[in-house]
């Protein structure tokens, strides 16, 4: 068997077949990757053909003045508009003014989630003293607090920063709650067998158990401050991406409003996509772990 | 052991009063005291007497039964219309390759600021507050029944296929009663959306219309610090009785379906 390896003439002929092989192998591998990415490629193609089509029946409508253009502004109108706002810096300004809104409240109500959460998740006594009147406070749709929000906080950063900061706060803390709750007790106790110090029981079971709750808590927080921060900048403000709406609205520049609400749909999906990375982030750390 | 279940049942109830008693007795030794702004943080008493005259007020029940059938309507438009769509996009892969994209995108637009181009469109009344508020419905309500009928499996159809059933028979016997626990969990979503918007829609449009949220920016605007506490706990109040009857008859359809079953 080993005087046929070192025969030249077989070592080519198994060459050549290996060759080939690896050839068809390739090519098949070509094959698939241009397949999947063709259909890739007609998937994206067939979503983008309804915002296609309702781009042209906008444009259409408006070119023909089949709507009057106080109700319907022109697609070419709105994106003037846009390039207007931005050349000028003003959605810089009122972008930044939001973002700030935004961050501050985050901060502010998920730190004060994160430790109602973890308090009440990791104390029974604390549980017992604060849950049922937390649990009747979370049933209050933010919006309700907005108004006594208003009378003691007056129409300035503060009514923003505080009601966006109590719509973070809901979610933060139940899912943090869940997320404890939900810690299977076996590893708990093998942390105790393995005399844990309560840091590292924290650390290293609590944490990375929760952790996934605690992503779904920072996700509907994220999604519901910008939701009440449109609403708060609607009510009452007077910079913001929600002012430039109402302002719009004001000056009847139905331009100006669907430029805003363009922005505030960009930055949806933009927040979305983040918020996408950041999980599938947190998800490849979990399958590294285990 | 059912009697030392019961104590400590017992004893977890009065330690959660504890908290919300000590604050009324704060705010109640605070302002007969006269140490805080009465104009500001009122006494709670005043409170009691602004809830019993408001109670007593034909106007009251009347904004609310506006408000009330304003959100159970848009909630039904909204929650048809999605149910619809969620079951379209999750029964058709072109039909989500065509509108899912659209919708995905168009549903990260935060639901208030569609709320000026609607009043722009269908006037201050209650038609651009329906609008609004069957779209804000129709979301949860939409990806609900879409990750129901998404979930339907291919063996289920299989039999649907050896039975024969009509497309009519499909749907209303295989499709909707397996998707039903979640397009259930969309329309109590969907629910509690549609109270959020009901009230953001009479708050941003105070000036048109009356119902609960029309009252209470009102009294914001008189300064009148006791209404506002009465419809902050009349809006909390409505909200919880409206998810405590969806959700009965969530549990009754349910209940329904699996006996059935």
């Amino acid at each position: 068997m080993s005087a046929s390896i070192d025969d030249p003439s077989v070592f080519a002929a198994r060459a050549a077949v290996h060759g080939k092989q690896q050839l068809a192998v390739l090519l098949n591998t070509a094959r698939v990757v241009l397949g999947a990415i063709a259909q890739r490629a007609v998937f994206v193609a067939a979503g983008l053909v309804l915002p296609a089509l309702i781009v042209l029946l906008w444009w259409t409508a408006a070119e023909h003045r089949w709507v009057p253009e106080q109700l319907l502004p022109a697609p070419t109108l709105v994106w003037q508009t846009l390039r207007e706002l931005w050349a000028s810096g003003d959605l810089h300004a009122h972008l930044w003014f939001s973002a700030s809104r935004v961050a501050w409240s985050l901060l502010i109500g998920g730190s004060v989630g994160l430790l109602l959460g973890f308090g009440m998740g990791l104390t029974h006594t604390l549980r017992a003293y604060l849950y049922p009147s937390f649990n009747v406070v979370a049933q209050f749709p933010v919006l309700g607090w907005v108004p006594l929000l208003i009378i003691f906080a007056g129409i300035d950063e503060a009514l923003k920063i505080s009601a966006i900061s109590i719509a973070v706060v809901v979610p933060v803390t139940i899912n943090t709650l869940k997320g404890i709750a939900n810690i299977p007790r076996p590893l708990l106790e093998v942390a105790r067998v393995y005399r844990f110090s309560l840091l590292q029981v924290l650390w290293r079971v609590v944490l990375p158990a929760a952790a996934p709750s605690l992503f779904t808590g920072l996700r509907q927080a994220v999604m519901q401050a910008w939701l009440s921060l449109v609403f708060v900048e609607l009510l009452a403000s007077s910079e913001g991406i929600g002012y430039l709406i109402v302002w719009g609205r004001q000056l009847s520049q139905p331009d100006l409003v669907v430029a805003g609400m363009v922005v505030v749909g960009a930055v949806g999906v933009l927040l979305d996509l983040a918020l996408r990375w950041l999980e599938s982030r947190l998800q490849g750390w979990r399958r590294g772990a285990f | 052991m059912s009697t030392t279940s019961s104590t400590t049942t017992c004893r977890i109830d009065l330690r959660g009063w504890v908290l919300p008693l000590t604050l009324l007795a704060l705010w109640w030794a605070l302002t007969a005291a006269g140490w805080v702004n009465t104009k500001l943080i009122v006494p709670p008493g005043n409170v009691l007497h602004v809830a019993a005259t408001t109670l007593s007020d034909a106007a009251f029940w009347q904004g609310t039964l506006f408000s009330v059938t304003r959100d159970v309507s848009g909630f039904i438009v909204g929650a048809l219309g999605g149910v619809a769509l969620g079951s379209l996009l999750g029964a058709s892969r072109w039909a989500d390759r065509l509108i899912g994209p659209s919708f995905h995108t168009m549903r990260q637009i935060s639901l208030f600021a569609w709320l000026p181009l609607l009043s722009t469109w269908f006037g201050y009344g209650e038609l651009a507050k329906l609008v609004f508020i069957s779209l804000s419905t129709l979301y949860p309500v939409a990806l609900g029944a879409f990750e129901g009928v998404r979930g339907v499996t291919r063996a289920h159809l299989e039999v649907a296929k050896v039975y024969r059933f009509t497309r009519v028979q499909l749907l209303f016997r295989l499709i909707l009663p397996a998707a039903a626990p979640q397009i259930a969990t969309g329309l109590t979503l969907g629910l509690v959306c549609a109270w959020v918007a009901t009230i953001g829609a009479e708050f941003l449009l105070a000036n048109w219309g009356n119902g609960l949220g029309n009252i209470i920016i009102k009294g914001r605007s008189t300064f009148n610090v006791e209404l506002i506490i009465v419809g902050m706990l009349a809006i909390g109040l409505v909200g919880t009785v409206l998810n405590r009857i969806a959700a009965r008859l969530e549990a009754h359809a349910l209940r329904r379906q699996g006996r059935r079953a």
